[in-house]
């Protein structure tokens, strides 16, 4: 009984982004960045993945209920970034680049306060179906 | 008659928003498409053709030539841009995925060498999402 379980929770959102860092020359922004610099922005669908590891509890048999992680990740997450510009629309963005690896963790961020502390979480984020990145590595 | 198919992808921004229409209407009708700061898809763009198979090489087409046809025309003007302001073919037309495969076989058609025939473009705009269209 004393053994550790993993649980998932795959949910996804759709926004636009460019990636650019404003204390560069246009230049050197489309030398590092290339077509993602594009200053009309692209986009992505965004596949998430929700890692949760930990004891499941041993009356209900669940280390969360799928349900309300589900509610969590719809309410704090897919809110906030579905149908937006990261870029324009979202806070955390600001001053912060979106990248997937950036993206990830402004996710882990967001969800960890809301997860029982003994639950380890994990991010694993596809901005295409080859591109994906893991928060915390 | 053999039908040959080519998956080719491309990432972009957009907005469904009609000019025309109040801020309020458009947002009754289009929801969070119309989000004025634009959001964006991971599309997936089958091309398919059809014709006869040559006898000299066993092809319908070279796919390499298809594929050059495919990525100059439509990749290229398409990928990483904003549908509504990057495109020239786009230009003044709703940017939804249906009059994104009429446009993409409009720009593809004409490009094709004599002995084979457009039949299908079908894009994902999601993994859920998909549409086709034959030049009906």
């Amino acid at each position: 009984m004393d053994e550790k379980v993993a649980v998932f929770r795959k949910e996804h959102f759709n926004a636009a982004h460019r990636l650019h860092n404003p204390h560069w020359s246009e230049e050197k922004n489309g030398q590092v960045f290339g077509k993602c610099n594009n200053p009309n922005y692209h986009g992505h669908n965004y596949e998430l993945i929700v890692k949760l590891v930990g004891y499941p509890d041993k009356e209900t048999g669940y280390l969360m209920d799928m349900k309300n992680l589900s509610t969590l990740i719809k309410k704090e997450v897919l809110e906030k970034l579905d149908h937006k510009n990261l870029n324009l629309d979202v806070k955390e963005f600001k001053n912060l680049n979106p990248t997937a690896e950036n993206i990830a963790k402004v996710i882990y961020q967001i969800l960890r306060g809301h997860i029982q502390e003994d639950i380890a979480l994990a991010i694993r984020l596809y901005e295409t179906e080859r591109n994906f990145v893991e928060y915390p590595a | 008659m053999v039908y040959l198919t080519r998956l080719e992808h491309f990432n972009a921004a957009h907005k469904l928003y009609n000019p025309q229409w109040s801020h309020e209407q458009n947002e009754a009708v289009f929801g969070a498409c119309a989000n004025e700061n634009w959001h964006g898809h991971n599309f997936d763009l089958y091309v398919t053709v059809k014709g006869e198979v040559e006898e000299a090489t066993g092809f319908l087409i070279d796919v390499k030539k298809l594929k050059a046809l495919i990525l100059q025309y439509v990749i290229e003007p398409l990928d990483h841009k904003n549908l509504n302001q990057d495109v020239p073919f786009l230009k003044n037309k709703m940017c939804s995925t249906e009059n994104l495969a009429i446009a993409i076989w409009e720009q593809l058609q004409p490009q094709l060498p004599d002995h084979i025939t457009l039949h299908c473009v079908k894009i994902y705009e999601t993994p859920r999402i998909c549409v086709e269209y034959y030049g009906e």
